[in-house]
């Protein structure tokens, strides 16, 4: 008698095959459903505003947003070529996220580390982080300028608290075996904290960094709409001003748009950080 | 010739969540001699993992002392290895790294303890898995990491948490073989924690038998079985069977203590 492992001959050929299909086709399906949910949302809201339902005036119509893009595009703003709008705004999320995420994830491990600075500070970083931080624009306006400055510094204090707090908790969460396990091995305080402790907290940090990137966006538009003489939020601000709700969904737009790209930006970041990690399975990511 | 790990009364409390004070251990009397195979059984929950924590220096005790080579443990000290229940490999470290993490930590340069932990790696049987990572790697694969990384330090006395605990059979009474085979060419003294009183008796010279909490050492038993072993067939040997009832006898009734309060705290 010998066991009953078949050759791998036509019906199981056929079975993967017929998976391959399947998968491709709900790939196709999922994609046809997407793009009728945008042709309903926005021919709706395109109708709609030509039926006279809604009122153009207020809340415009795609048709003059996708208008306005173009003007911008070609003719440049009233402030300039639209893509240095684009790029000071970039310069100023960036920058912010960049200085945040650093002091966050820096004093983020120090209090993770240390229980009586974490004792000591705990409640002035809480305290901190009920103030509704956005205000700090205002202060930093006043302080340092209407330049890029103010607008990476407003950025910079939304990212670093998410950070700060992720990098904290991470250091705190570290499996105590693998403190232990270096310890015994003879690692240093130094060791512990930059091979252990650092390597452990990074899926919650870098976990942290896909909301931190959205709110280091909200700062640098913020930071510029307190007063700023070039950007994306000043542009919207601008618009704003003038009545021109096709100019504020068009400013809309561009923000999402960069907001989209820097998250597939930081996905690629997080996968070269966390190489050691089985792959992740999941089919969608939201 | 003074004993490689001696613990005179040693007692360790723990503070419980709610405040309460908790006795693990209570007057326990053990000593190790150098090059010794020492297994300690008992119940769950008896304070066993807590006695390997007493002589690695993690914790310190209560009362009593704890010595290795008689000096006072006050701290974690070169010279000892832990081989952790859990998985204690480093999951962002390939096999290589994890393996090197020991002699680079003592100081010795990169390049030189790689050169040392491929020769530990292929002597616990991962030759060619040097560059992947613990997650890539089966359960029995990364006790064998953890294996080398301990071992590679050259510790005089290795503690082991029931380290096989969460093997299947067949690939723990390998490993079994493999660690009393990587253990005589080493003069390191053992204490090897585990539930499983034949895993103890087939590894060991010397059985400890520890109480219910508050763990006490029972009855300590003598394995005059001959070495070298194979673990998987000397069990079936008779003197085997002679000293399993034997420890047995005493194991049980603390097996059943320790059952019994588990019930009673499960019910209320």
């Amino acid at each position: 008698m010998s066991a009953g492992i078949e050759p791998a001959g036509r019906p199981l050929l056929d079975l993967a095959a017929r998976r391959r299909n399947d998968a491709r086709r709900r790939q196709l399906n999922v994609a046809a459903l997407r793009l009728l949910v945008a042709v309903v949302f926005l021919g709706g809201w395109e109708l709609a505003t030509r039926l006279g339902w809604i009122d153009v005036f207020f809340w415009s119509q795609p048709s003059a947003i996708v208008a306005k893009l173009w003007y911008w595009i070609t003719q440049g703003t009233d402030l300039g070529p639209l893509w240095d709008q684009v790029l000071t705004t970039m310069e100023e999320t960036v920058g912010g996220f960049v200085v945040g995420s650093i002091l966050g994830v820096a004093i983020g491990v120090a209090l993770g580390r240390s229980r009586l600075l974490s004792d000591v500070l705990g409640p002035y970083i809480k305290a901190a982080n009920a103030i509704p931080r956005v205000v700090v624009g205002a202060l930093f306006a006043i302080s340092l300028g209407l330049d890029i400055k103010s607008k990476i510094a407003t950025a910079a204090v939304l990212v670093f608290f998410v950070v700060f707090f992720n990098a904290f908790q991470g250091v705190r969460e570290v499996d105590r075996n693998l403190i232990a396990n270096a310890r015994i091995l003879g690692a240093g305080d130094r060791q512990l904290t930059t091979e252990i402790l650092i390597p452990s907290a990074l899926s919650w940090i870098v976990a942290s960094l896909h909301t931190s990137f959205g709110l280091a966006l909200v700062g640098a538009v913020v930071g510029e709409l307190f007063g700023a003489t070039a950007g994306v939020g000043e542009l919207i601000y601008a618009a704003k001003n003038n009545f021109d709700a096709a100019g504020v969904f068009a400013g809309m737009a561009l923000l999402a748009a960069m907001a989209l790209v820097a998250e597939a930006l930081i996905t690629a970041l997080e996968d070269r950080l966390i190489f050691w990690r089985p792959p992740v399975t999941t089919e969608t990511r939201i | 010739m003074s004993s490689a790990i001696e613990l005179r009364d040693v007692t360790k409390r723990f503070l419980t969540p709610s405040g309460g004070v908790y006795t693990a251990l209570r007057d326990l009397n053990i000593a190790v001699e150098p090059s010794e195979f020492c297994a300690v059984v008992g119940p769950t929950g008896c304070g066993k993992s807590t006695t390997l924590a007493l002589i690695s220096g993690l914790e310190p005790a209560s009362e009593g002392e704890v010595e290795v080579f008689g000096k006072p443990v006050s701290g974690i000290e070169s010279g000892i290895g832990y081989v952790f229940q859990a998985d204690a490999v480093f999951p962002w470290k390939t096999v290589l790294e994890n393996v090197a993490a020991g002699p680079r930590y003592h100081g010795l340069s990169n390049r030189d303890a790689r050169i040392k932990a491929r020769d530990w790696i292929a002597r616990v049987g991962l030759a060619g898995f040097e560059d992947r990572y613990p997650y890539q790697l089966s359960g029995g694969m990364r006790k064998r990491v953890a294996l080398a990384q301990s071992l590679i330090n050259g510790p005089r006395i290795l503690l082991m948490d029931e380290p096989f605990s969460a093997l299947d059979v067949q690939t723990r009474s390998l490993m079994e073989n493999e660690l009393l085979g990587l253990w005589s060419s080493t003069s390191a003294s053992v204490v090897f924690v585990t539930h499983d009183l034949e895993e103890a008796i087939s590894l060991s010279d010397r059985v400890f038998v520890i109480t219910a909490a508050p763990g006490t050492v029972k009855s300590n038993y003598k394995i005059d079985l001959p070495r070298p072993r194979n673990v998987a067939e000397i069990r079936f040997q008779p003197r085997f069977a002679e000293i399993y009832g034997e420890i047995w006898n005493d194991l049980r009734d603390e097996v059943l203590v320790s059952y019994e309060r588990q019930k009673r705290s499960g019910a209320a």
